[in-house]
């Protein structure tokens, strides 16, 4: 299955396989803002099966929501057809509003105003700065 | 500005300057009679409680200051929608500092970034309560003399005694100190605490759901209250609330100098012909809350004799 180069913009990629779709919802690609192809389970060498998100438009991604989801997918940028820049996100040390808490307890269940913010804890998992819940995968 | 969220806010450099102002105060109250002369503790409880805003405002007189309240949040701004956030920063027009009870987890943290004035966490629902643990450690102080070296047994909800949580994280911090946790199933430690606590600074510890099988270790039984308001399901309440109840049969198996210490209030937890033996040190507690809190509004507004 081919897709197309892209001349302008971004591709994704070494997106564990499986995280494609939810990387897509959450950096919010879904509206109509710029043509996107998502590719799920490709063949990859290193990684047996990978997925990749291809944007065909001069935009800018949170790359928070990037290193959240998926902290070894490679962010590669495309300008006049040519790679530019490539680089690895890692976990981000704070999200903020990427997520919610799902804590009915949380002040942030009842004041809607507040930001939504979750650290990255020594063990690696994100917890909100409110009520230290710990952020569900999903 | 500094404001008292979490117990771990504060160093054990601290704790230990605020026990030996708790402990002169109990010396030499006098001394301290118009320290905060002319300053105001508005105290802000959205959630019932009686002593730990008594204990507040009663630290704050013996301080020589004055306390405004806000007792019932159904009367408040509150209850017409007004935010944290909002009455946080008003509340910082009236007073020097603020004592913060609410039910919503974070709710304490919310008030401190928007207030210009130190809140104090008094409660924020299952989460933080860190002047309880204050409480908590003079008691233990004037027991012991030491907060290292001591078998800390943990017993009831562990779940959602926010006392638990912020006991057990002052106390990691020193050292040969191991937890026994006593709770049913449903109430465990949360899997945070005792990754985030325990597991990060190498604190031993065991989980039974056995109190007579604990006691004959413990230095220390901190007992706990089944909480019915933390529960969503009055039928997960009423089977667990009465799954430990401390006697004096049971205490036959502990210590002779254990101290069974308890944030209070209780419902039916531990057996008022407890009360008689020395080693309930419950109500001590409760007193000597009343003198942290008043280290520890010194501490906050900068204040010393």
């Amino acid at each position: 299955m081919n897709v197309d180069s892209i001349r302008n913009g971004i591709v994704i990629d070494h997106i564990t396989s499986g995280r494609g779709m939810r990387l897509f919802e959450l950096l919010g690609l879904g509206g109509e803002t710029a043509p996107v192809a998502i590719m799920l389970g490709v063949a990859s060498r290193k990684m047996g099966k990978k997925d990749i998100i291809k944007i065909d438009a001069d935009i800018s991604v949170d790359v928070d929501v990037i290193g959240f989801v998926d902290p070894g997918a490679t962010v590669n940028v495309i300008k006049d057809g040519k790679l530019i820049e490539k680089k690895t996100i890692g976990k981000p040390e704070r999200l903020t509003n990427v997520i919610k808490c799902k804590n009915p307890r949380c002040i942030t269940s009842c004041e809607q105003e507040l930001d939504h913010v979750f650290r990255l804890t020594e063990r690696g998992e994100y917890r909100c700065v409110y009520c230290d819940t710990k952020a569900s995968p999903n | 500005m500094r404001s008292l969220i979490d117990i771990l806010d504060l160093d054990t450099g601290e704790i230990d300057a605020l026990v030996k102002t708790a402990l002169d105060i109990i010396s030499h109250p006098d001394t301290y009679a118009d320290v905060c002369r002319r300053k105001k503790l508005a105290t802000l409880f959205f959630e019932p409680s009686t002593r730990t805003r008594m204990s507040f405002e009663a630290a704050m007189y013996e301080l020589g200051g004055h306390v405004i309240s806000m007792t019932d949040g159904a009367s408040s701004s509150a209850s017409k929608g007004e935010s944290v956030a909002d009455t946080a920063k008003i509340v910082s027009c009236y007073a020097d500092i603020i004592a913060m009870r609410h039910p919503k987890e974070g709710a304490a943290l919310v008030a401190a970034k928007n207030a210009t004035v130190p809140v104090v966490n008094a409660g924020d629902g299952g989460h933080c309560h860190p002047t309880q643990t204050l409480a908590d450690l003079l008691t233990i102080w004037r027991g012991f003399g030491r907060f290292s070296n001591l078998t800390v047994g943990l017993c009831g909800d562990l779940k959602f005694g926010r006392t638990v949580h912020s006991l057990i994280g002052a106390l990691s911090r020193y050292q040969g100190i191991k937890f026994i946790l006593i709770s049913p199933e449903e109430l465990r430690l949360p899997g945070y605490v005792r990754g985030d606590v325990l597991d990060k600074c190498g604190i031993p510890y065991t989980e039974t759901k056995s109190l007579e099988d604990a006691l004959p270790e413990l230095d220390i039984l901190y007992m706990t209250r089944v909480q019915r308001e933390r529960f969503f399901n009055e039928e997960d309440y009423v089977r667990l609330k009465d799954s430990y109840v401390l006697t004096p049969e049971k205490l036959a198996g502990a210590k002779g100098d254990m101290a069974v210490l308890h944030p209070l209030p209780r419902v039916n937890e531990i057996s008022v012909s407890v009360d008689r033996d020395p080693r309930a040190k419950y109500f001590e507690q409760a007193a000597n809350g009343k003198y942290m809190r008043m280290a520890l509004i010194m501490m906050l507004l900068g204040l010393t004799v």
